[in-house]
This record gives C-alpha cells, sequence and structure tokens, in this order.
C-alpha cells in the first residue's frame, strides 16, 4: 500500500465539494490490491478528469498516471486507450501535450498489445498538436523512443513518423527521414520489422523526390533482409510504394525487387505474393501485369508449398472466364497438387460457368478432391457444396460425398470434426431425410459421446437443427429415444450430454414430447450421484420450465426442485433456488 | 470404423436397461479414441524445378586409395555429397540417392578415424556441404494449432541423408584435429542464424541433434557466443510477442541452461536483462508445458548463481500469473516450489507477503488441482521452516482461505489437506491461531461491508457523472 501511496495523496484535499468525495477515493481504488477494482478506475478515468477540472487534471492526475506505469499490462491497455481521448480533459489542444509523458511510458511498455495501444493514442493526440507543439513537444518524443536502449521503444517510434512529418520544417523532416533510415537498418529484427511494416504508410507522406532516393533504397534493402519475415513486409509496402510512383518509374525502380520476391526461397514471402496479387496488380498497372505479373502468378499457382498455391488459387475468383478455364484444365492434367490448393475457390466457379461447364470441367475436379489426402481440401469442398447446388444439385456427388463425410466425421483432429459437424444440418437439408436416416444419422449420434466437450455441445446443437429441419415427429422416432437412453450411462459426461440434448430439443419438439417423454427422465437424474449432474438437471427443468403446462410444473417440477435446493452442494442449491425464483412456480 | 472406439453406439441403447454405476467412470478418460494418425513427413521448402534425374559419378573409397590421394578424394565427395534429393518422390533418383548415403556413412567414418586429412581447403568444403543440405527454408505448419497432446510432429522426409549429415558434422567438429581459428572464417554469425532458424523443425530428431551442434559451436567459438546469446533472445521475443509459434524453444533453453551454468559471477547486466526482459515473459505463452522444466531449471540456475535475483524474479512471475488456465498455474505453482527449494532466507522475508497472498488465493481455487498443488508446499520441509521462522506474516494472509475451504470447498480430498495445515499452523503460533479464529468473523463482517460501501459509490459516481454531464454538455466542466 505505502509504495503506491504517490502524489494521489494530495487529491485527498478536495476543495470541500461534496460531490468530489467519491473521487478522492476512486483515486484510492486505483491503487487497490484487487486488478479487476483499479480497471474500473482506469475506465472511469474521464469521470475522475472531470470532477478533478483541468488544472488539476495537469498538475495532479497525470503525474500520478505516470507513476502508476508499472502496473499490470491489462490496467496499462485500458490506460493507454483512455489517454488518446483526454484531450478536452486537459484543456484542449493548447495543453495536449500534457498527455504525452505517460503515452511515452506506455510505449515502451513490453507487451505489444499495451505499446501498439499506447501509439495508437499517440497518433490521435499528434493531430491535436499545433504545428510548433509538435516540433516542440512531439517530435524529441518520437526522437527519444527511435533512439531508446530496448527494442520496444524503438518499435513503437516506427509509427509515429508520419503522422508528425507532414507538418513539421524541412530540418525537423531531415532528422525524422534520418531516424527511419536507421530504424530500417536495426539490429534487432523486431525493430526492422516494425520499420518494414510502416514504410509504405511513410512513403505515403514523403514529397515524391525523396521517395525516389530514399525509401526506394530502404524498400530495397529490407526486400532482401536476411530474415524472410522482414522480406515479407516489404510485399506490402510494395503496393503502396508502387501507386505513389510514375508509371515510367516503376519498371527500374520497383520491378527488380517484385520479380526477385515472387521467387524468393522463403514461401513466406512468395505467399505474400500471391496473397497481395490483386493490390499488386492494380498498383502497376495492365502493361506490367500482363508482361510481367501473369507469368509470376502461374508459377505462384504450381508453387511446390499448398500455402502459396492456395493464396494464389483465392485470387482465380475474380479473374475473367477465358483466362481461367485454360487454367483449370491445365491443373486438371500437369499438377495435380494444384488442384487441391484451388479446393477453397473451386466451388464458387460454378455459379460463374453455369451447369454444362460444372459438369465438364468442375465435376471431375470435386470428385477428385473429395477423394483428397489432405482434411482441409475435402472439408472445403463440402464446405461450399451449396453453390454447387443451386447449379447441378447435390444428387450428383452424394455417392462420393458419403465416405468424405463418413473419414471427416472421425478425423483425429477435433476441429475438423467440428467443421463437419456445422455443415450437417445443410448437408441433411440437401440429401433429404431418407438418405440422412439411412447413412448419417449414426454419426450424428455417435458424436453425442465424442471426448472432447466442444465437440458434444456442437453435435447436441446440431440435433436442435436437424429438428427443426425435419420436424417432431421424426425427432420421435429417431433421435429422442437414443438421447433419454444415454441417462442411464455410466459416464456423467454422457448423463449430462442427455439433458444438454433436452435442453435444446425441448422448444422444437414441443409440450405433448417434452412432458411425456422428457421430463419424468429428467426427473429421475434429480437423485444422481454426481453433484454435476443434479445442478444441471436444475438448470435443464429451468430451461424447459416454459415449454411444460403449469399442472406439471406444479405437482412434478416443484417438488424436485424444493429438494435440490436443500441439497448439500452448494452449486446444486444455488441452481435450483434459480430455476424456483425464475419458474411461475408459486 | 466404429468398432476402433471404447463405446461403440451400440453401448448406448444396451446401457438404457442397466443402473448407473457412478463413481467408478473417469468422464475424462481419452484414451485411443481416435484411430492413430499415420505419421506424416514433409520436404524442405526449396524452391527447385529440378526435373532432369540427378546423375553423379561414383568415385573410389578413400580406404582403396594412397594416402596423399584421401585429401583430394575426401573434398571430391564433399562437393559430390552437396547435391540434393527430392525425398517427397520417393521413386525419383533411387540409386543416386543410395550412392549418397553410402558416401555420406563413409564420411562420418572416416572424420572419426582419419588423421591427417583435415586440410586448410577443407575447412570451407565441409561447411557448404553441411550448409547445402541443411540450411533450407521449412515447409508450412501442418496444422496452425499443433497440439502436442494430440497432434504427431510433422517428419523430414530427407532424414535418411540429413541425419548422416548432422553425424558429419558433429564428428567434425568434435574431431582432435579441428581447429577453431581456421574454422571461424566460415563459420560465421550468417552460418549460426541460419541453423537457430532450422530450431522451428517440426522434426524433433532434427532438433536434437541441432542442439548438439549449436552446445559444440558455442564451446569452441569464443567469438560467436555473445552473437548466439542475442539471437536467442531475438528469436524468444518474437515468439513471446509477435508469434507464439516456435517449435525449437525446449532445445535452446537446453542449451541456455549450461550456458547460464558456466556465466562468471557476479553476472553482467546483459544476463540480467536476459532473465528479467525475456526468460520471465516466456512463461506467458501458450504453449509454456512444452518447454516449462527447461525454462525452470534455467531460472534455478540463475538463483543459484546470485540469489538476490530472487524477488525480481518472483515478482515478475506474480504479475504473469495465469487467470484463466489452470493447467499453467499448477506449472507456476511447480516452479516456485523450485525456487522455494533454494531460496535463501534473507530473501524469502523480501518476498514473502505478496507470495502467500498469491499462495492464499491458490490454496482456495475452485480447481482441485491447483489447490492440490499449493497445499503440496506444507509437505516440503525447508518451505515449513521458512514458514515457521515467518507464521507472524505469513499465518494471517492465509488464514481465511484456509478457514473458508475448511468450511465449503466441493473436494473432500482438499478439505482434508486443508485441515492439516490448519493443524500445523495451530502448532506453530497457538496464539495468534487463537486470535485469528476468534477475529474471523468480524473481520468477514468487516470486509462485507467495505464491499457494499465500494457498491454505492460506484452508484453514487454514475450519478455525478449523470449530472456533470448535463452540466457541462459532455466535456468541460464549469
Amino acid at each position: 500500500e505505502e509504495k503506491r501511496a504517490g502524489p494521489a495523496s494530495t487529491l485527498y484535499c478536495a476543495d470541500g465539494d461534496d460531490s468530489l468525495y467519491p473521487i478522492a477515493v476512486l483515486i484510492d481504488e486505483l491503487r487497490n490490491e484487487d486488478v479487476q477494482l483499479r480497471l474500473n478506475s482506469i475506465k472511469k478515468l474521464s469521470t475522475i478528469a472531470l470532477a478533478l477540472g483541468v488544472e488539476r487534471t495537469r498538475t495532479e492526475l497525470l503525474p500520478f498516471l505516470t507513476d502508476t506505469i508499472y502496473d499490470e499490462d491489462e490496467v496499462l491497455l485500458a490506460l493507454a486507450e483512455q489517454l488518446g481521448n483526454f484531450t478536452m480533459l486537459v484543456g484542449g489542444p493548447e495543453y495536449v501535450h500534457c498527455l504525452l509523458p505517460p503515452l511515452e511510458s506506455l510505449a515502451t511498455v513490453e507487451e505489444t498489445v499495451v505499446r501498439d495501444k499506447a501509439v495508437e493514442s499517440l497518433r490521435k493526440i499528434s493531430q491535436e498538436h499545433s504545428p510548433v507543439d509538435l516540433e516542440v513537444h512531439f517530435e524529441p518524443l518520437v526522437k527519444r523512443l527511435a533512439s531508446g536502449d530496448w527494442f520496444t521503444s524503438r518499435t513503437s517510434a516506427c509509427g509515429l513518423f508520419s503522422v508528425c512529418y507532414p507538418r513539421v520544417s524541412s530540418t525537423v523532416k531531415a532528422e525524422i527521414r534520418q531516424h527511419f533510415r536507421t530504424l530500417c537498418s536495426d539490429d534487432t529484427p523486431m525493430v526492422r520489422r516494425a520499420a518494414a511494416s510502416k514504410l509504405g504508410e511513410f512513403a505515403k507522406v514523403l514529397e515524391l523526390d525523396y521517395v525516389k532516393s530514399d525509401i526506394i533504397s530502404l524498400f530495397t534493402a529490407l526486400a532482401s533482409d536476411e530474415q524472410d519475415s522482414v522480406r515479407l513486409l516489404a510485399v506490402e509496402a510494395c503496393v503502396s510504394i508502387a501507386t505513389l510512383l510514375p508509371q515510367e518509374d516503376l519498371e527500374t525502380l520497383v520491378m527488380p525487387t517484385l520479380r526477385q520476391a515472387a521467387e524468393d526461397k522463403s514461401w513466406r514471402v512468395r505467399y505474400m505474393v500471391a496473397d497481395k496479387f490483386s493490390e499488386l496488380q492494380k498498383a502497376v498497372g495492365p502493361e506490367i501485369t500482363k508482361n510481367d505479373l501473369v507469368p509470376a502468378f502461374q508459377n505462384l499457382l504450381k508453387d511446390c508449398e499448398a500455402e502459396v498455391r492456395a493464396a494464389a488459387a483465392n485470387k482465380v475468383k475474380g479473374k475473367r472466364l477465358n483466362i481461367m478455364l485454360p487454367f483449370i484444365r491445365l491443373i486438371q492434367y500437369t499438377n495435380q497438387h494444384v488442384k487441391s490448393a484451388l479446393a477453397s475457390v473451386i466451388m464458387g466457379l460454378s455459379t460463374i460457368l453455369g451447369k454444362d461447364n460444372t459438369i465438364e470441367h468442375l465435376l471431375p475436379l470435386f470428385l477428385a478432391q473429395l477423394k483428397d489426402e489432405c482434411p482441409e481440401v475435402r472439408l472445403n469442398i463440402i464446405s461450399n457444396l451449396d453453390c454447387v447446388n443451386e447449379v447441378i444439385g447435390i444428387r450428383q456427388l452424394s455417392q462420393s460425398l458419403l465416405p468424405a463425410i463418413v473419414e471427416l466425421a472421425e478425423d483425429a483432429k477435433w476441429r475438423v470434426r467440428l467443421a463437419i459437424i456445422e455443415y450437417m444440418p445443410l448437408l441433411a437439408g440437401q440429401l433429404g431425410v431418407e438418405f440422412f436416416d439411412e447413412k448419417l444419422n449414426t454419426l450424428c449420434m455417435a458424436w453425442l459421446i465424442d471426448h472432447v466437450y466442444a465437440i458434444r455441445e456442437a453435435a447436441t446443437c446440431n440435433l436442435m437443427k436437424l429438428v427443426e429441419k425435419f420436424g417432431a415427429e421424426w425427432a420421435q422416432n429417431t433421435i429422442v429415444p437414443k438421447v433419454l437412453g444415454m441417462a442411464n450411462d455410466p459416464n456423467y459426461l454422457h448423463r449430462m450430454t442427455t439433458l444438454f440434448c433436452i435442453n435444446a430439443l425441448s422448444e422444437a419438439c414441443g409440450q405433448e414430447i417434452t412432458t411425456k417423454q422428457m421430463l419424468p427422465v429428467v426427473l429421475k437424474m434429480s437423485n444422481d450421484q454426481v453433484a454435476n449432474v443434479r445442478f444441471n438437471v436444475a438448470k435443464s427443468l429451468q430451461k424447459i420450465g416454459p415449454v411444460l403446462d403449469n399442472n406439471a410444473l406444479q405437482t412434478e417440477v416443484k417438488p424436485v426442485l424444493e429438494k435440490l435446493a436443500s441439497d448439500q452442494d452448494m452449486d446444486v442449491k444455488y441452481f435450483a433456488q434459480e430455476a424456483i425464483s425464475v419458474l411461475p412456480l408459486a | 470404423m466404429m468398432g476402433d472406439r471404447p463405446n461403440p453406439p451400440r453401448a448406448m441403447s444396451s446401457a438404457a436397461t442397466t443402473s448407473p454405476s457412478v463413481d467408478k467412470v473417469d468422464g475424462f478418460s481419452r484414451k485411443s479414441v481416435r484411430k492413430a494418425k499415420q505419421k506424416r513427413s514433409q520436404s524442405s521448402s526449396q524452391f527447385r524445378s529440378q526435373d532432369k534425374p540427378i546423375e553423379l559419378t561414383p568415385l573410389p573409397l578413400l580406404k582403396d586409395v594412397p594416402a596423399q590421394e584421401q585429401p583430394e578424394l575426401f573434398l571430391k565427395k564433399l562437393q559430390q555429397c552437396c547435391t540434393v534429393f527430392d525425398f517427397m518422390d520417393t521413386l525419383s533418383d533411387l540409386k543416386m540417392k543410395e550412392y549418397k548415403r553410402s558416401t555420406l556413412n563413409e564420411l562420418v567414418d572416416y572424420v572419426t578415424v582419419s588423421r591427417g586429412y583435415l586440410t586448410e581447403q577443407a575447412y570451407p568444403e565441409v561447411v557448404k556441404m553441411v550448409s547445402h543440405n541443411i540450411f533450407r527454408t521449412l515447409p508450412p505448419s501442418d496444422s496452425n494449432e499443433f497440439d502436442p497432446e494430440e497432434d504427431e510432429p510433422t517428419l523430414e522426409a530427407s532424414w535418411p541423408h540429413l541425419q548422416l549429415v548432422y553425424e558429419f558434422f558433429i564428428r567434425f567438429l568434435e574431431s582432435q584435429e579441428f581447429q577453431p581459428s581456421i574454422a571461424k572464417k566460415y563459420i560465421d554469425q550468417k552460418f549460426v542464424l541460419q541453423l537457430l532458424e532450422l530450431f522451428d523443425s517440426e522434426d524433433p530428431r532434427e532438433r536434437d541433434y541441432l542442439k548438439t551442434v549449436l552446445h559444440r559451436i558455442y564451446g569452441k567459438f569464443l567469438g560467436l557466443r555473445a552473437f548466439i546469446r542475442k539471437q536467442i533472445n531475438n528469436i524468444f521475443l518474437r515468439f513471446v510477442y509477435e508469434t507464439e509459434h516456435f517449435n525449437g524453444v525446449a532445445e535452446l533453453l537446453e542449451i541456455l541452461g549450461s550456458i547460464i551454468n558456466g556465466f562468471a559471477l557476479p553476472l553482467k547486466a546483459e544476463h540480467k536483462q536476459f532473465l528479467v526482459k525475456v526468460l520471465i515473459p516466456l512463461h506467458t505463452v501458450r504453449s509454456l508445458s512444452l518447454f516449462h522444466a527447461q525454462l525452470a531449471y534455467c531460472i534455478v540456475q540463475f538463483l543459484e548463481k546470485d540469489p538476490t535475483l530472487t524477488e525480481p524474479v518472483i515478482r515478475g512471475l506474480l504479475k504473469f500469473w495465469p487467470k484463466t488456465c489452470s493447467q499453467k498455474e499448477v506449472m507456476y505453482l511447480g516452479e516456485l516450489e523450485e525456487i522455494l527449494d533454494v531460496i535463501e532466507p534473507t530473501q524469502f522475508v523480501k518476498i514473502q507477503e505478496p507470495l502467500f497472498k498469491q499462495i492464499s488465493r491458490c490454496v482456495s481455487s475452485p480447481h482441485f488441482q491447483v489447490a492440490e498443488r499449493a497445499l503440496y508446499y506444507w509437505n516440503n520441509e525447508y518451505i515449513m521452516s521458512l514458514i515457521e521462522e515467518n507464521s507472524s506474516v505469513i499465518l494471517p494472509i492465509m488464514f481465511s482461505s484456509l478457514y473458508r475451504i475448511s468450511k465449503e470447498h466441493w473436494n473432500p480430498a482438499i478439505v482434508a489437506l486443508v485441515y492439516n495445515v490448519l493443524k500445523a499452523f495451530m502448532e506453530m503460533n497457538s496464539t495468534l491461531f487463537d486470535e485469528l479464529t476468534a477475529s474471523y468473523k468480524s473481520d468477514r463482517q468487516r470486509e462485507k461491508k467495505k464491499e457494499k460501501e465500494r457498491e454505492e459509490l460506484w452508484k453514487k459516481l454514475e450519478d455525478l457523472e449523470l449530472k456533470r454531464g448535463l452540466r457541462s454538455d459532455g466535456i468541460i466542466p464549469t
């Protein structure tokens, strides 16, 4: 406690105004041991400042806040955000520079989110500085950060150059350019990455001559950095830089570097080229696109890494058909790997190609991809089935679909299983109830006893959607008996699944089924030995209560809840009491 | 496929007739639920367009030529081994792959047993051959969310060659004839940088070899030591603050463990900075479990070197204490116990208050594994002696948590452990214990009152804000 006592203690001496009393206590809370309470107070910082008035905010509150910088990152993040909106609270643009000291400290913090937020706030308030204040207060801060010892302050500086550059004198501009140059060749890769990621933004505020002299040499250097994580950021900057330059300079200043990037030895850099393809194309214009980019793009489509091919293939959709059809044929006959990379967009092509073209060119691909060894590829096809369904109808595919679905349903990665569950209602709708009962129902029930909770949860939700689709009668015949059977399972997690299913299904199944079939099972489970099951019984009763009629509520539900409300386990008690208070039992 | 599962769907319907036998089933068992996934392999990601088959002209065996011709032939073989094959294509260049494999084997034997083979010209060729083979851009990870408990690592397809190259390089570095003064021209900063990047390999076998290689280089090239440490720093910082993904953290920490062991005293500022600004933040990473043992070892090494670092280390851990992940909390508690095992009593006194406030929170965690792990401290004789010496400070911090749990924790095993701890405290300092017991109720009431006051305060504040807001049109008070 004593350690936190700073200038704030003086804030207690409020000027007899009653309304200031809570403010003093609030500031005391800024020093509370409980993080949550400190966080709450920080979030109310503007209120505190408002109550203190601009002068005391400047002279007392801000120095105090500058002192609390050692606090937890969560509190610092809230503080960094608040300070970006503080200009009026310190007396307007004339005094905005008072906010710089605490934000400067926050911009050197280790935690990235805090630092980024501090930089964001600094960028925001930079606009509120007059040109003179910018040179007297803001720019020196940027310089200090740019020459800080630890990498964190230097990375923060990278984000501040472009906001002050346009509004300072030419001498200061020259200094800023120099600092940026220095950071681009910093010893620490973290700093070079930060500089590379701001290169495009900085280029935009520079005079064209300096773009040609300074930026291009920095761009070239960063694009051949020893670390691929730096090189790939240069590709991003390339888009902005190319947009700034006149067409006749592109060939000499930008293209050599871009060509090199498209053939970089690191797939991450090539990926970035593929991913930014549309933007690059726009930036360099049609002529260079035709001569340079299209051949490069063809190579990326045939890249040895699936990631790169996928990024390239994603850009296929927007291209003109007559360009792409030959590609698709080429893919079919030459490179087997490219086929799988196209999986995520290929389905979308069917709407563009129309029925005949889809059957001729795409259907064989779909079928082949449904057998692909990579689950992501199969999933991509299945998840986009709706596009094909509109064009050719899903029946064409159903025989090939089934094995693919079964495989995915049992994939070792639970996220893959989760993904296929989420498509189940869509598939069921398209394949029809008969096909579903025959082939897919077993899968849906098996998911209910998966060892991963997220899968069981999704399986429950899936059942609800199926009932909505196929109706209550179907539910009563096919799934309700199985779900209720699990109430006797020796594994309590499975017994709880019964309850979760009932929660999800009761509304869709309606009062009759809920009262006659589900309710007795739930009530019986109130005697379960595991407390988790019992309190879920209470929760379930609360959930299905609205579906039941008043008689069942009074004669059956009420006594059981009352019994649970005096359970020895406190959680069971809690949820039983909650259900009693919510349901109309009185 | 269904048959592979321990709980086939059939069991669901038949179970309806049997009565539940509740307490014997562990609902969380996850044994072999899924069929074992076949191991996958990957090739290095290289940008190559070699469609033609590779031809290498077979050379005579080294032992079959006169001694004076051996150095020359050794160089030729090294040059041949610079050729890299595509192992994803299992059918291509079979003969030449086999030829290279046997040549590499021969080279391994040769550097192990031969004398006088290491001419000055051989150094650049060795480094070149090693570089050509091992340095490559690692391919994209198969899964972005690699779960070491569930997923198999992807294995390097070209391992039959790669392993021999590593083997050869290690023997070369360890050879009696090896002279760092010549080698340093070729094994330079750029070489080390590329070597460090390979630690991201998903193949544990490769990382294991890399560990030995880097360790040897660190030992033999004094001029590279600071550079290596700095680059490891950068890898870790990037891992913590940017990507959260790097496969070789455990291996690098293992090397660091032995490096720290050799630090001279007093520790340089650079090393202390590494501890506080890199090793401590490593605890925040999501995948901590993959390298926690090695990390804790490094931390304890530091503290054994310089006990005055105890306070910043423990404060660092407390700052990053996990708020939602109980699994990590258990790891933190384990590490703290390791630290407490070597703590000096003078250091303990400096940190005991914040430390036991945290332990008190852990003890009352609703997650029984966390509570249990914290309560195990009371089985540690050394920690017990420290607690006993400072019971007048620690007991008041711990008391209310312990007392409350003894009344209301859901897990009977925890309640039993807490009774033992309370008993121990009672024996340590019965006067204080009685006082605390007596004042427990009034203390709680005071706390509740404070809580209520706070709530009222917030309410008042909201009114105030409303009023002020109206008066000043939202921004400037009059």
